[in-house]
């Protein structure tokens, strides 16, 4: 490629043709302050709609200034990013957005996280001309089982269209009104609810204010645990403890599985379990279905359906009740690990402490916000009582424990609880693309061939491309694995099986970037993509330091078998561990 | 004597309305009948694509929609970049207030606007158009429409057009009438069925545009040139007008003057010429102040400019623009913080929303011009005023944002005093800014009778019975009880 050479604010570069201003400067060491610019560069995912122009910088010959996000560089181009007219600018324009946003960052859930306010600190902004008189443009509040939408913090940016529309072609956000009242909202204006949202929260991940923001159910949190009549149960899921670190100062990737028990446990909760013990179950249960399924296909059955498709995303399980609604055979009917968690919570182990269910309150913790959604699904509740009862993301548990004065990195290492608390190594990898679905090959591997693994990593199914592919040699029969992480990717692989053309036998989608490591409820990795490898690391380090490795190993998951459910898929396991789906397009735009 | 002046004709050339109100625009025999399709024919017969764009780049033809970018050599851009498939798009986005230019050359003559876009689609190697049209244009619509029909029945649209191998069809896309869709990746996105906003260039349409193919954009009254242009010839048509400026301009005469409508005149032609002349003069013998060209993206133009020769440059160089060819003439009653404010009122409504300085900041702009005009205003909102300005048209990403301020800004330049009446004194001269006026008692009306003193609720209104009576403007609320009371017209607001 062709080099380009220009002087931005005196020094020379040289840098290849097509590179923005903003990009050149960086290698310069001059960081041009950008808000609406998003650039998720491993995950190809770039927002530039050159809509706050905060990053404007003057180019010698050009009659106004240029956005350097979205202005390509030219040979011998003069860039001046601090001159006067640069800085006033910037400073008048970030006056004029601030006059259109609210102020009440005291009580506003991206305070402190906000990219907004640390512009706002980084100008020296001390006052707004003109507030006292100056209009802001208003929007009802929409608040729907997951997400939060106050979009008079608003401020155009776009990243969440880009995610929705472009990265997880869910199409349920897009700007509409103009001018003044433009806002991003569904179209004809629904609320999120009667849009086709999955609640996967990418939109929340990436807003730079509190325009989009998680349900935050801590208060109810507190609620619970003050309450002495209840048994409170808490379930954590494998992504959390490879996030939650980052809320305290750590190096994304710092494992904080035992100093997380340790702060749950003291924060009252009276049994400290595992998501990743369901998880092992999920394996059992949707492991015995692929291999079913397998095995009526290789007999020469035209009816069974393959690809089978992982299930325990609830985005992705929005997105294929929306979007492929013709298609809801196909999944594996296996519900979530956090809903078999609560299934088995409210009923085994409810019966084991003679607990009431209606006295004992499942409280998940997640990095996802569509589990706040999926929790609240009529189909697993009994009789108006949920399984789960709510699940907070990891956001919200770093505001807990900061909240009871702990600090996680002085807090010592404990276990979880037995009996629920206990899980294999292919657990913890669920957190990560492509984990379930190794985890899944660990179990069927065995229970197909009869034969014991040597080895239990596929790292060939591991890895950070949008849709990957592998073939499993199951001792001569060859399984195709398709994966894909991000909506957009498995809606590729779903239109492939619509039409018939699909060569996998079992697919598992992640709906957010990266897996549940990139979920909508972690910590904000503010499109710094080397945060999710570094988790994702972090998530198969545990996974090699577990003394089991393999699903089907879990001793407490053969007791509970053992003991309760019989077999997979079983009578019982259908009735507590399986699920079905919806078709959901009719409910699209319908109040 | 009628009122028009024998002049109106005297100093206009039609070229782009050459044919309106002459032919019956539903009937392409009458078109024919005054060369209409001979161009096209020429251009298919008997020259080379590239000997028409050299043919246009000669003849100087600028864009007429607003920016003056020469039409020839867009479509040499277009035409160089090679592609499967390229599109020619007709802005029919008619928006600017006060502007039918383009709308009276659809329904006066549409088959001249057809005839052209055949003739870049011959050009620039595309055969397929669209006219992206405003559905608040409804006849434009049927006769373009009609206009289609029969021109594809006499096979001069269509498969092999007159056996030259030329495929070329036209078909109509409609706006929801924002202004912002004149712009030209605006107008696109929207034809796309996507949200009318602009995006950055580069890409410019000629390299990506209509469904990311080479799409050339040329607007009505550019393309009603063409024809014209072919069959005349480069050096007729760039002897009309100036060094920079080629051809004609069509103008939409409006306000205080005595004949309004369209006009045809030769580039360079002075504002004095077009007003006074050709345009009669203002109404009831009132004083020329200002007139407001390029419509809310404009300026204003004084009293100073009356005998500057109109055309793109110089318009920039007075603080304002061509624009689509709206021209507002404003006279002495007129207030200028009050017009600023009504074409700021325009661009807060039309801008789209995607940037903060055009969605915030005309806003705001708004928001101060309507304290000054309200009398609330401070000589500090001025400077911010200004600073406002200047850094919108800094900032924003597209032509709107870019233009916005300008009625502000050429109203603070050229009647500086006018703004510092309304944040000093308090006072509109013009007696526009009702809230600025002042409640007064005229002395010989006034018989001394004392109801308006007795109905002031703060007793501001002083004076002997049956002696003339004064209102005192300091601690007057402006409640108006005094007029309501008054039986003889003695009280009035000044």
């Amino acid at each position: 490629m062709s080099l380009v050479k220009l002087t931005i604010d005196g020094n020379k570069v040289e840098v290849p043709a097509g590179t923005t201003i903003y990009k050149a400067a960086k290698q310069l060491d001059i960081d041009i302050p950008i808000l609406c610019y998003m650039d998720l560069k491993d995950l190809n995912i770039e927002n530039k709609p050159g809509g706050c122009r905060i990053c404007s910088v003057e180019v010698e010959g050009r009659r106004n200034l240029a956005p350097s996000c979205s202005t390509a560089v030219a040979e011998d181009m003069l860039v001046r990013t601090n001159s006067m007219r640069v800085i006033n600018a910037r400073r008048t324009v970030m006056e004029l957005i601030l006059s259109d946003h609210p102020k009440d960052c005291l009580s506003c859930a991206k305070a402190g996280n906000c990219d907004l306010q640390d512009m706002a600190v980084l100008l020296g902004i001390r006052e707004i001309p003109g507030q006292e008189y100056a209009e802001m443009s208003t929007y009802r509040l929409d608040t729907s089982p997951s997400i939060i939408r106050d979009l008079d913090k608003c401020i155009m940016c776009r990243r969440c269209e880009t995610m929705c529309n472009d990265f997880q072609t869910v199409g349920a956000l897009h700007a509409v009104n103009r001018g003044f009242e433009a806002v991003v909202a569904p179209a004809f204006e629904m609320n999120l609810e009667h849009s086709p949202c999955t609640y996967c929260g990418q939109c929340v991940a990436v807003c730079p204010t509190g325009a989009l923001t998680e349900v935050d159910h801590t208060g109810k949190v507190i609620a619970a645990l003050n309450d002495p009549t209840k048994t409170v149960v808490v379930q954590t899921a494998p992504a959390v403890r490879a996030a939650l670190g980052e809320e305290f100062g750590m190096e994304p990737g710092t494992r904080v599985t035992g100093q997380m028990v340790t702060a749950l446990k003291q924060l009252g909760f009276d049994y400290v379990f595992d998501t990743d013990f369901a998880a092992d179950l999920t394996i059992m249960e949707e492991g015995t279905e692929l291999l079913g399924r397998l095995k009526r296909h290789l007999e020469g059955d035209e009816s069974v359906q393959l690809p089978i498709l992982t299930s325990c995303c609830p985005g992705w399980v929005n997105f294929f009740e929306y979007n492929y609604p013709d298609l809801k055979d196909v999944p594996s009917t296996a519900r979530s690990p956090q809903q078999m968690f609560g299934a088995i919570a409210k009923t085994y182990f409810a019966d084991k402490i003679e607990v009431d269910r209606k006295d004992m309150v499942v409280i998940s913790i997640m990095p996802c916000l569509a589990k706040k959604y999926e929790c609240q699904r009529d189909e697993f509740s009994v009789d108006g009582n949920p399984d789960v009862d709510f699940s907070i993301s990891t956001r919200e548990l770093a505001h807990l424990i900061k909240q009871a004065n702990m600090d996680l990195n002085k807090l010592e290492e404990d276990d979880f609880d037995a009996p629920l608390g206990e899980s294999s190594g292919a657990a913890v990898i669920f957190g990560a693309t492509g984990g379930v679905i190794e985890a899944a090959t660990r179990t069927a591997y065995e229970l197909q061939t009869g034969k014991t693994l040597e080895k239990v990593d596929f790292k060939q199914l591991r890895g950070m491309e949008g849709i990957r592919s592998a073939t499993v040699d199951f001792d001569g029969l060859d399984i195709n694995i398709g994966i894909a992480h991000g909506l957009g990717n498995a809606r590729k692989l779903l239109d492939e099986v619509k039409a018939g053309k699909s060569k996998y036998h079992a697919i598992e989608v992640m709906a957010c970037p990266g897996g549940c490591i990139g979920g909508g409820g972690q910590p904000l990795h503010h499109g710094d993509a080397s945060i999710l490898k570094a988790r994702t690391k972090a998530i198969y380090k545990e996974d090699e330091g577990k003394t089991i490795r393999k699903s089907h190993e879990n001793p407490y998951i053969l007791k509970l078998y053992d003991e309760f459910l019989g077999e997979p898929l079983s009578e019982k396991a259908h009735e507590l561990l399986h699920t079905h789906y919806f078709d959901k397009r009719k409910k699209i735009f319908q109040v | 004597m009628s009122k028009y002046s024998k002049n109106i004709n005297k100093k206009q050339i039609r070229i782009a309305l050459r044919n309106c109100g002459i032919i019956d625009p539903e009937i392409i025999e009458e078109y024919i009948a005054r060369d209409g399709y001979h161009a096209l024919g020429e251009v298919l017969t008997r020259q080379t694509p590239e000997e028409t764009i050299e043919l246009m780049k000669a003849s100087g033809l600028r864009g007429r929609g607003g920016a003056g970018f020469p039409a020839g050599l867009k479509w040499d851009f277009a035409r160089k970049n090679e592609a499967d498939q390229k599109y020619v798009v007709c802005n029919a986005d008619e928006g600017d207030p006060g502007a039918f230019m383009d709308r009276s050359i659809l329904e006066g003559d549409p088959h001249s606007v057809l005839e052209a876009m055949a003739i870049v689609g011959r050009c620039i190697g595309s055969d397929m158009g669209y006219i992206y049209i405003r559905a608040e244009y409804p006849l434009a619509i049927a006769r373009l429409k009609i206009a289609i029909e029969q021109a594809r029945e006499y096979g001069l649209l269509g498969k092999d057009i007159l056996g030259s191998g030329f495929n070329f069809d036209i078909d109509l896309k409609y706006g929801a009438g924002a202004f912002v869709c004149g712009e030209e990746t605006a107008l696109i996105h929207s034809m796309e069925g996507e949200r009318g906003e602009p995006t950055l260039k580069p890409p410019f349409p000629a390299e990506s545009g209509y469904m990311g193919k080479p799409t050339n954009v040329n607007n009505v009254e550019t393309l009603a040139n063409v024809p014209v242009i072919i069959l005349k010839g480069a050096e007729w048509f760039s002897s009309i007008g100036t060094e920079s400026s080629k051809g004609t301009k069509v103008f939409a005469l409006a306000g205080k003057i005595n004949n309004v409508g369209l006009i045809e005149v030769p580039m360079g032609t002075t504002l004095r010429e077009v007003i006074f002349e050709i345009g009669g003069g203002i109404k009831d013998g009132k004083k020329f102040k200002a007139a407001q060209t390029g419509g809310p993206s404009g300026g204003c133009l004084t009293e100073k400019h009356l005998d500057t020769p109109i055309d793109y440059e110089n318009l920039v160089a007075n603080g304002s623009m061509m624009g689509s060819g709206g021209m507002i003439v404003m006279d002495e009653d007129d207030c200028m913080v009050s017009i600023a404010r009504f074409y700021l009122d325009f661009t807060v409504e039309e801008s789209c929303g995607k940037c903060a300085p055009c969605r915030i900041g005309n806003k705001r702009l708004h928001e101060l011009l309507q304290r000054i005009c309200e009398g609330k205003g401070e000589e500090s909102d001025l400077v911010r005023l200004r600073n406002l300005g200047e850094v919108i048209k800094d900032t924003s990403l597209c032509g709107l944002g870019q233009s916005s301020p300008n009625p502000v800004l050429s109203t603070m330049d050229n009647f500086p005093e006018e703004y510092l009446s309304h944040v000093v004194d308090k006072k509109c001269t013009s007696g526009v800014c009702t809230d600025l006026l002042e409640y007064f008692i005229v002395e010989e009306n006034c018989i001394g009778c004392t109801a308006c003193a007795r109905a002031c609720p703060v007793g501001c209104i002083s004076g002997e019975r049956k002696e003339p009576h004064l209102i005192n403007p300091d601690t007057c609320i402006k409640c108006g009880a005094c007029m309501e009371k008054c039986k003889f017209d003695a009280v009035i607001l000044k």
